[in-house]
């Protein structure tokens, strides 16, 4: 049996939890505040998953960038990988937030939303 | 100059601001202004795009920019009026408002006046390291609207002095651009920002978090070329021979947020020495009647939900304010007790529940809150693990309050 402490970064709660594994398998869990702790523990060792936020490059809009993140959270260790894939779009203005900018990343179903509106450039 | 009538004049339409507004008019308070000084509403949650916020208020994770549309949203939907690209100048104890634009000075009788002007970000010249001052030097903020809104890329080997929030955030965000963040650097024995953004921004790219260290000098004469950092006793005092030399391009600072408060001194309005925000009751109105605060001008929150919810709480009262001429004297004087660093308010009436909003000072495990009374504790909370990065919040509910003693707040 073996003890690993994690901060649980579901909400700003940040419980601080105590988790005791077997065989890489979660037995027992506490500090968590709510049942997500648990999810997040069991994720965390298995696949930890990270939403990401960043932003895409916009032509002809009022703002040089369009502000964007994942609409649901993606293996930690994509995440470079998927910063990488936004520097090489440009999107064009207008844009709406809530848009879907990327459908599907890489077949995961997971998409990209716009988070903020761009209005085209005034001339 | 004509001057105008209003019922109530909103200062600021950040976060507070639309929250206020929004409550306003749905309480039926028609005649309203918002004064905006930029172009656009939503004050800094326009540049926070990364995501965390309105958890508490909508149970689900947004950007910044999302949590601030559902309330601009809400504000065109309500017909709010709203005055862009609009400095206040000036506002007097009864609660004249002096402001500018392009179009020339706008003169405004307002009959309450709700302060919502945010905070802003503690600077380099507040910090007093020896050294020139190099190009390459940024508060965390000004980065992040730099990265975020600007497209404008400011270093490639970052050192962060201060772990406030926007500090942890900005060393993702510049490491996600391709930055090298060498570390963050505390000058306190713990992190100021919270558990999970240490977690989330430095733990899963590997950026060091140096504790108890400080930067003690700069170098460089145009642009800055490194930072001698050094390690600090429990008084916060430099220890001899600990330097360590950091070679980079860039600093970022994070040691702090002040709330915006010149024009609420200019109101005549006394502030607290510990929140830096005016002295209020639990109407949140300061002690110029009609003038209230809410948000970070008031007191800096951690997270944006609790700003909107005191917004909301203010415009109630307000409402109240407006509706029957004046509100119930608060003179029961709220005081922090140990292990406290700030109360809000510190005034409160026994008319009213009262929520009283708090830090503690330091760090703490399996402690209680409690709130006394004179001899008489009126309330008492049971807290597994407490730390200064999070704002907390307790209500006494009115009927708990029954003499005109001090109320005092403290974590034992």
């Amino acid at each position: 049996m073996s003890v690993k402490e994690y901060v649980c970064i579901v909400c700003p709660n940040g419980c601080l939890l105590k988790a005791e594994l077997l065989e890489g398998e979660l037995v027992n869990l506490q500090g968590a505040m709510c049942s997500r702790g648990v999810d997040y523990v069991k994720n965390e060792i298995l696949t930890p998953l990270r939403t990401v936020s960043t932003s895409i490059k916009v032509v002809g809009g009022d703002l040089p960038l369009v502000s964007v993140r994942l609409d649901s959270p993606i293996p930690k260790e994509d995440v470079m990988r998927f910063i990488n894939e936004t520097r090489k779009i440009q999107l064009h203005a207008p844009i709406k937030i809530g848009e879907k900018v990327i459908i599907n990343l890489w077949g995961t179903g997971v998409n990209v939303i716009a988070t903020k509106n761009i209005k085209e450039k005034s001339a | 100059m004509k001057r105008v009538i209003k019922d109530a004049v909103i200062v600021g339409g950040g976060p507070a601001g639309l929250a206020a507004a929004i409550c306003l008019k749905e309480n039926g308070i028609n005649d309203i202004i918002i004064i905006e000084r930029e172009h656009h509403l939503g004050g800094i949650l326009r540049q926070c795009i990364h995501d965390g916020f309105g958890l508490i208020r909508f149970g689900v994770s947004l950007s910044g920019p999302e949590y601030a549309q559902h309330f601009i949203d809400k504000i065109q939907e309500l017909n709010v009026e709203v005055m862009y690209d609009t400095t206040v100048l000036d506002i007097t104890s009864d609660k004249i408002i002096t402001a500018v634009n392009r179009f020339g000075i706008v003169s405004i009788q307002a009959k309450a006046v709700l302060l919502t002007m945010g905070c802003r970000e503690r600077t380099h010249g507040a910090l007093n390291i020896p050294g020139f001052r190099p190009a390459g030097i940024y508060t965390a903020g000004v980065a992040q609207s730099y990265v975020n809104l600007y497209n404008v890329m400011v270093g490639k080997k970052v050192i962060i002095l201060g772990s406030g929030d926007i500090g942890l955030i900005m060393a993702r965000r510049l490491t996600l651009e391709g930055a090298n963040v060498i570390s963050v650097i505390e000058i306190l024995p713990y992190p100021s920002g919270l558990p999970r953004n240490i977690e989330q921004c430095l733990n899963d790219y590997n950026i060091p978090l140096l504790l108890s260290h400080t930067i003690t000098r700069i170098h460089g004469e145009n642009r800055i070329e490194g930072v001698t950092v050094t390690r600090v006793d429990e008084n916060r005092q430099p220890i001899p021979n600990t330097d360590i030399f950091y070679t980079c391009d860039t600093l970022i600072q994070s040691v702090g947020l002040i709330p915006e408060n010149e024009l609420t001194l200019q109101a005549n309005i006394s502030l607290d020495i510990s929140t830096k925000g005016a002295l209020v009751d639990n109407y949140l109105q300061t002690n110029q009647k009609g003038i209230f605060a809410a948000g970070n001008v008031l007191h800096v929150h951690d997270l944006v939900d609790y700003v909107s919810l005191e917004a909301e709480e203010m415009a109630k009262a307000v409402t109240q304010y407006l509706i029957e001429g004046s509100l119930s004297e608060s003179d029961i004087p709220i005081m922090h007790g140990e292990n406290v660093s700030y109360v809000v308010p510190q005034f409160a009436t026994k008319d009213k529940d009262l929520r009283v909003s708090f830090r503690v000072s330091r760090p703490k495990s399996d402690c209680r809150l409690v709130v006394h009374q004179g001899n008489h504790e009126i309330m008492s909370l049971g807290f597994h693990h407490i730390i200064p990065a999070k704002m907390k919040q307790v209500l006494i509910p009115a009927r708990q309050i029954n003499t005109k003693e001090s109320i005092v707040v403290s974590v034992i």
